[in-house]
């Protein structure tokens, strides 16, 4: 039976991390939290065996100091399977926390399955081409799991709330400033419905139709790369694909999308995907459920005045 | 100051064909990552900049010196290459200890940077487990750097904010392919890249406990199974309709 810990920096993906260790057969999860008193509450609430780690001298920020904190903590607690987000700051803890417990290592993990004595763990490769099915020969793991791939744990009981002493080398690191991102905090990952905008689309003066449309169905407006990156038409918060966001909205209506593969491993797993775009031959339609071949300032304009 | 730029040898995703399921990479030419160029130029940046001599650090097996060649091309003085057969596509833990053992042979180093994960497996443990082993500070997710004598300035990208941090050199540095624009070498920089320095090594000249297995087994890599519908619609009317029949409009 696997000895389960979890950790994440943000309470609502630890949530997440609770459900996955339950699906992996630990009945009893153990969670890790930094300084953080609310998420340790949160994880006691969701039944989790809590261990409050307090210590001013680690900063967040230095993940050379939270990797050994953990490290620490799966020595004391006797773990050998760590379940990490896998948002930015838990794949950069988790090689660095592999490195020092001797685990093998699997990051982005979109799926868990246990089979026999094996956890079996999916993601994405040749730049999300294919999807490799992965396992973890060392007797110690470490697996940052994507954000969403799992439910939050609901409210539970028998959660306990422990206090853990590790200890903590002078840092090396000082945060100077924390600057929240400007403005767009849309969250594309929760809408429903998604319209998407690729580079298909010619002039910026074309953008608010689309806007309108994702309205009026209630959705949000995303992009492939380039148009947030290049031509900084929206922002990168609304950027789908490898290094984006990945995508699970019921209806994705494509517009201007050729359909690289840095773009459709962040959109494959939507319910239904229609494609619009002016070359028939597009890649993306071979990954789509409808198909229309139009002019998309046009179809975004019949498509706003007929909803 | 010598800057140490951590560079993979990827096929080019781009060319990539999928049959039956199975990627075909025969006859795909193997090339730089895209985001190990941005690091490479925020390297480049930087010793532009403040002075210094950037490194191309590469383990791979013999194929890599052409890889290595468009980084001399796009900006690195010399080459540091580990060759062995078992390099190439070897799994992060192994790669990380060969790079780690590689950056403990060269004299002042001050940054290593990496690309935030390589191109085709992504998988961003290479960076933070040389820190690791070197016993280095680290930030991950760069948009900025501002090497300032003995301490870097760091922009580091979040989902949710920008976090600046100063840390003391010599660190681990990985960045986001935007913080820069990586520059496209001339033809006169690509002749002068073959006359640069390059040192070649193999494994057992390194100082390093090399993993005896591999602590990742792969048991299958398939694209994904793709059952769409790839219906043609004529119409926008068409389109409102099927859509609206699956109950996903017009609920």
């Amino acid at each position: 039976m696997a000895n389960v810990l979890i950790y994440s920096d943000k309470a609502n993906m630890a949530l997440e991390l609770i459900t996955a260790a339950k699906e992996i057969g630990a009945d009893a999860v153990k969670a890790v939290t930094i300084n953080d008193n609310d998420a340790a509450q949160a994880l006691v609430d969701a039944g989790a065996e809590v261990f409050n780690i307090e210590n001013d001298a680690i900063t967040i920020a230095d993940t050379a100091a939270v990797a050994s904190a953990l490290a620490q903590a799966v020595e004391q607690l006797g773990a050998d399977t760590v379940l990490l987000s896998s948002n930015r700051r838990g794949k950069e803890i988790a090689g660095r926390l592999a490195q020092i417990i001797n685990a093998g290592c699997l990051t982005d993990v979109t799926a868990l399955q246990v089979n026999g004595d094996k956890i079996e763990c999916q993601r994405n490769a040749l730049g999300g081409a294919t999807v490799a099915t992965q396992t973890i020969t060392e007797a110690k793991k470490v697996i940052a799991i994507r954000p969403r791939t799992f439910d939050p744990a609901a409210a539970g009981t028998g959660g306990s709330l422990n206090s853990l002493q590790v200890e903590a080398k002078p840092s090396a690191l000082k945060l100077v400033e924390v600057r929240s991102k400007a403005g767009d905090s849309v969250d594309i990952e929760a809408a429903e419905i998604l319209v998407v905008v690729g580079q298909g689309m010619e002039s910026q003066d074309d953008l608010p139709l689309a806007q309108e449309l994702a309205q009026k169905l209630g959705g949000e407006v995303a992009c492939t790369k380039p148009v947030a990156t290049d031509k900084k038409w929206l922002s990168e918060e609304r950027i789908i694909g490898l290094s984006g966001k990945k995508c699970k909205p019921q209806l994705a209506l494509l517009f201007g999308i050729s359909g690289q593969v840095q773009f459709t491993v962040g959109i494959r797993d939507a319910r239904v995907i229609a494609s619009i775009n002016t070359d028939e031959n597009a890649s993306m339609n071979q990954m789509a459920d409808y198909i229309l071949t139009a002019d998309l300032k046009e179809v975004l304009a019949e498509m706003n005045k007929a909803l | 100051m010598n800057i140490v730029v951590a560079l993979k040898q990827v096929p080019d995703l781009q060319q990539i064909r999928i049959r039956n399921r199975q990627p075909v990479l025969d006859d795909v030419p193997l090339t730089l990552g895209n985001i190990d160029k941005n690091a490479l130029e925020a390297a480049v940046t930087i010793k532009e900049a403040q002075g210094g001599n950037v490194i191309a650090l590469s383990a791979g097996d013999d194929n890599i010196e052409d890889t290595i060649k468009e980084a001399l091309a796009a900006g690195a003085d010399e080459a540091f290459m580990v060759v062995d057969d078992q390099l190439q596509g070897a799994e992060s833990s192994l790669v990380a200890t060969v790079l780690a053992a590689a950056v403990k042979k060269i004299d002042d180093v001050g940054l290593i940077l990496f690309g935030e994960g390589s191109a085709d497996n992504y998988s961003g443990q290479v960076g933070s487990r040389v820190a690791e082993i070197l016993g280095l500070p680290q930030v991950g997710y760069a948009v900025s750097i501002e090497v300032d004598g003995s301490t870097a300035k760091v922009t580091r990208s979040l989902e949710d904010c920008d976090e600046v941090v100063e840390v003391n050199l010599p660190a681990v540095i990985t960045v986001l392919a935007d913080i820069n624009e990586a520059r496209i070498p001339s033809v006169t920089q690509i002749l002068k890249a073959g006359k640069k320095p390059k040192e070649v090594v193999e494994l057992d000249e390194l100082d390093a406990q090399l993993p005896d297995h591999s602590p990742v087994e792969t048991l299958s890599n398939l694209a994904p199974d793709s059952q769409r519908k790839k219906v043609v619609v004529k119409s926008v009317d068409e389109l409102i309709q099927s859509l609206a029949a699956e109950g996903l409009i017009r609920r």
